[in-house]
């Protein structure tokens, strides 16, 4: 789970969850004779101090707009920001579905950046799914009762009698009929049912949820249409860029400004101090660095070549991977600074163990290399901000953007733009902050947009890490003791964002004698969440590990996973409290490593050639089970060759668009292969050593190989695919290294030399 | 200086310096956002548009090398027989998750399948690791590229 913390989408999740809280709708008319439909679940208290007539204030967890105008054209809003999740289509898909009406009607519109309307509209943690699935089912519902109550009064029938069909309202006991389009206008004006009491559909009878339907936006995609934050102009828009200090934290001490303001087309140059929010320890505020408007984004490029910078760099200059991974070593000599875990009896277990293993895990920093650079468009006046940005957390950003100027939150307005990318940076709304403190400063619209260096080098790193494992294996080879020291980074004193491990890391309460130590490492480079934050590097470490185990105990690396699942049950997650979606179901996961060791032919594996080999690997992150093979090939000079992945999924009852859950599954799974052999963001001396696509290579097509998924169907509440497909994947490749190479992969990126022939 | 240049069979005239990438141009001068810019490198194709029917890296061509060469851009594909078929079966077969790199994807293919009407999987495996699709939908471009390709060979039948 990214975003701010665990707790805010816990609250929100628990929110959406919770099926007695009161609900209503509100209907108005809009300009044009149509049908608003305006659906809330307020908080209890506020819902009860609100009249349903008036707009309630804030809390609310979902809100949606359904628009029919009288030609029967039904506009539905999308509340989320589209990152390539596939969200603005799912979303509407499920309103649709419910609404009861034809795909072909439907038009999607971006909804404003309002979450006392629409509850919380962000992209992260996968969690678009779990928190709008059936309260977006009930916004559909509700608005086809309105309509079919309409249906009812223009003949004086009873609601009962009357069927609907694709945007039809039909009456079973004639040939009567009516369109949405003709029904819209007098629904708006009847009472509006409670969300709760609604009828849903019988699942058997989707039209649209389970259809594979391609993305909205694919016609404007496939021919070059203006969507994207970095296709917004505005009138009379300069353009920015922004040279921050490349030490974090650093500032400037002198600048060659004047001599920049002179350069052709150059309108401004100028130093910029840290905001006070940056003061204050927020790498969202906006950095130390110098800031160059021109009349072109290629002329305030062309200048900032002339740019001549010196930095005070400040204490984050002593810190350097080489140092980390010293410090990492030199603490897991010690006693762990904490204990996450300590179950039974570890040091005497392993001292009696027939077999130990000991082995050190590590993994890099990475960079999230959005394809679309961080850009935002900016317009600051009187005491007002209006932005156009590619987001995944536009209120937040909207709060950042206020604190930064020292306006309120209400002199603020976010346009969310598509987004070319994700995978968490945008989580962090750094550039809007920029954008808004450069525009001011010239008192002009301004679109800043970085270049791909500024963008490797000012990120959000996913931390790297240290892992000291031991584990200890009886005479039968089962799994007795486990050990993790875990060294992290810290800031501050406190652990670094998405650097946690949690207690309940599998195989925590599978193994009698486990034990997670923690220490920390501090450390200056701004860190958050990347696409299955901590997930992403704890697979690796842990299925990688248990890897090593079932080969130490002779067993079949599938067999020794299902015996360390064990019997089906359900793990209470680690806050002890029960949660549906949180809770660790043993038998979910054994069912699609079942079905994934079938899907791969893992029992032929044998067969494989020379240097070819199957690993496989699973994990539980964002609320869905994942098990997956690779299968690959390790050549003479090293080089891995990607044969095949197959993907196992169980992710509940429903998926609600097939086409973009593949396409999310094969993705992500191919996104993790990229990062596990090709990535890794090297600090030296406080800066990223790494600045373009040269160096950290995201995967290429010539490298992909088929991906094979299945969704299992399973009685479960459906939950999220943008993330919890990447995890087992890059465990599941390192461990099919070691059947090809016999070699053991503990470090990140994968070192090809190491496995030369 | 003054340049004229042909883009999508239109003679456009701008003020720049002849150093001005022709990306640039395209997005910032001529208001052609469907070029887009990735890495300023030549290493990801964001940025693939013609060049006499060739796709060169609009990042890094310096417009004043443009001469009076034929620049087609995505916005000019829904006119080319080939780029046409390709836009159809990139939808059909849903090709996109963010969509950012999809019309430099588009670029190369295009100019591949007009060269190489009946390419191998490795051909086209070689035509188009230059572009980098960050969500990786590569499994789907492979198979849009290749369904275009099977439509254009009906077609010519």
């Amino acid at each position: 789970m990214p975003t701010l913390a665990a707790t805010t989408n816990e609250n929100a999740l628990q929110s959406a969850a919770a099926p007695s809280r009161r609900a209503f709708l509100e209907a108005c008319t809009i300009a044009g004779g149509g049908l608003l439909l305006h659906a809330m679940f307020p908080p209890l208290a506020r819902a009860a101090a609100t009249p349903p007539s008036t707009a309630p204030r804030g809390g609310s967890v979902l809100n949606a707009f359904v628009r029919i105008t009288p030609d029967g054209t039904v506009t539905i809003l999308s509340k989320n920001p589209e990152i390539g999740q596939g969200i603005k289509t799912a979303l509407p898909m499920v309103i649709a579905e419910e609404l009861d009406v034809d795909w072909k009607q439907v038009r999607i519109e971006q909804a404003p950046v309002d979450q006392a309307k629409f509850g919380r509209q962000f992209a992260g943690g996968s969690m678009a799914t779990p928190l709008n699935y059936e309260p977006l089912r009930r916004v559909g519902a509700a608005g086809r009762a309105m309509l079919v109550a309409a249906a009812a009064q223009e003949w004086k029938v009873a609601p009962t009698e009357c069927r609907t069909e694709a945007g039809v309202v039909f009456h079973n006991g004639s040939n009567r009929f009516l369109k949405y389009g003709a029904l819209a206008s007098r629904a708006a004006a009847l009472p509006v049912p409670d969300l709760q009491q609604v009828t849903l559909k019988d699942p058997k009878d989707f039209r649209i949820i389970g259809r594979p339907i391609p993305g909205v936006d694919n016609p404007k995609i496939v021919t070059g249409q203006k969507l994207f934050g970095i296709d917004v102009a505005v009138p009379g828009m300069l353009y920015a860029v922004f040279q921050k200090s490349p030490v974090f934290g650093g500032t400037v001490a002198l600048a060659n400004t004047d001599a920049l303001k002179k350069l052709p087309g150059v309108r401004d140059a100028f130093i910029v101090e840290p905001s006070d929010v940056y003061r204050r320890g927020d790498a969202q505020g906006v950095a130390g660095g110098v800031a160059i408007v021109a009349k072109s984004w290629w002329a305030a490029s062309k200048a900032r070549n002339q740019l001549q910078v010196t930095w005070n760099e400040g204490p984050v200059a002593a810190q350097s991977s080489a140092g980390f991974a010293q410090e990492a070593l030199r603490l897991s000599q010690q006693t762990p600074q904490s204990w996450l875990r300590r179950d039974g009896d570890v040091p005497g277990t392993l001292q009696g163990a027939a077999q130990v293993v000991d082995a050190e895990y590590s993994y890099p920093f990475l960079s999230h290399i959005d394809l679309e650079p961080q850009n935002c468009t900016a317009h600051v006046q009187n005491g007002k901000a209006e932005l156009w940005a590619p987001t995944q957390n536009p209120e937040p950003g909207a709060q950042l953007v206020a604190a930064t100027l020292g306006i309120p939150r209400s002199a603020v307005t976010v346009h969310m733009t598509r987004i070319g990318g994700g995978f968490g940076r945008r989580l962090r709304n750094d550039f809007m902050a920029e954008a808004a403190w450069i525009s001011r400063q010239v008192g002009a619209p301004v679109k800043l947009l970085w270049n791909r260096q500024d963008d490797m080098q000012h990120d959000f790193y996913r931390p790297a890490g240290f892992h000291f494992l031991k584990g200890g294996l009886d005479k039968s080879g089962s799994l007795v003791a486990l050990h993790d020291h875990f060294v992290t980074f810290g800031q501050r004193g406190r652990i670094a964002d998405s650097a946690a491990m949690d207690a309940n890391e599998f195989p925590a309460l599978l193994v009698p004698h486990l034990q997670y130590g923690q220490s920390l490492i501090e450390l200056g480079v701004p860190t958050g969440p990347m696409r299955a934050p901590r997930s992403n590097a704890l697979a690796f470490v842990f299925q990688s590990f248990i890897d090593e185990l079932a080969h130490q105990a002779g067993q079949d690396p599938v067999a020794f996973r299902l015996a360390l699942l064990g019997k089906p049950q359900v793990l209470t997650n680690s806050s002890g409290k029960p949660n549906a979606l949180r809770d660790f179901s043993t038998g979910r996961m054994r069912d699609v490593l079942v079905r994934v060791a079938e899907m791969s032919g893992w029992s032929q594996r044998g067969s494989l050639p020379p240097r070819s080999g199957q690993g496989v690997a699973f994990y539980f992150s964002h609320f869905g089970y994942f098990a997956e093979v690779v299968e690959a090939t390790v050549a003479p000079s090293g080089d891995v060759k990607l044969d095949h992945v197959w993907i196992a999924a169980d992710v509940g009852s429903q998926i609600i668009n097939p086409s973009g859950a593949i396409n999310q599954a094969q993705g992500a799974a191919l996104d993790g292969l990229g990062s596990a052999l090709g990535q890794a963001i090297t600090i030296d001396r406080g800066r990223v050593g790494q600045a373009n696509f040269d160096t950290v290579k995201p995967l290429r097509m010539m490298q992909a190989p088929p991906v094979e998924v299945v969704f299992l169907t399973t009685p479960y509440q459906p939950t999220g695919l943008g993330e919890p497909a990447l995890p087992p994947v890059i465990p599941a490749l390192c461990n099919a290294i070691f059947a090809a190479t016999g070699k053991r992969v503990r470090s990140l990126p994968i070192d090809t030399q190491m496995l030369k022939a | 200086m003054v340049y004229a240049i042909r883009i999508n069979g239109i003679r456009h005239t701008f003020d720049a310096d002849g150093d001005t990438p022709l990306l640039w141009v395209l997005r910032d001068e001529l208001d052609l956002k469907g070029s887009k810019f990735g890495c300023g490198a030549g290493l990801c194709g964001a940025c693939t548009v013609h060049l006499n029917g060739s796709p060169i890296r609009s990042c890094l061509m310096p417009v004043a090398a443009v001469g009076n060469a034929e620049v087609s851009t995505i916005e000019g594909m829904a006119a080319h027989p080939i780029g046409r078929k390709l836009q159809e079966t990139w939808m059909e077969l849903d090709v996109p998750q963010c969509g950012y790199c999809q019309a430099g994807q588009i670029m190369t293919a295009t100019a591949l399948l007009s060269k190489t009407p009946h390419p191998t999987d490795s051909e086209i495996d070689a035509a188009m690791s230059g572009n980098i699709c960050r969500c990786c939908t590569y499994t789907r471009i492979r198979a849009a590229v290749k369904k275009a390709a099977l439509m254009h060979t009906a077609e010519a039948k």
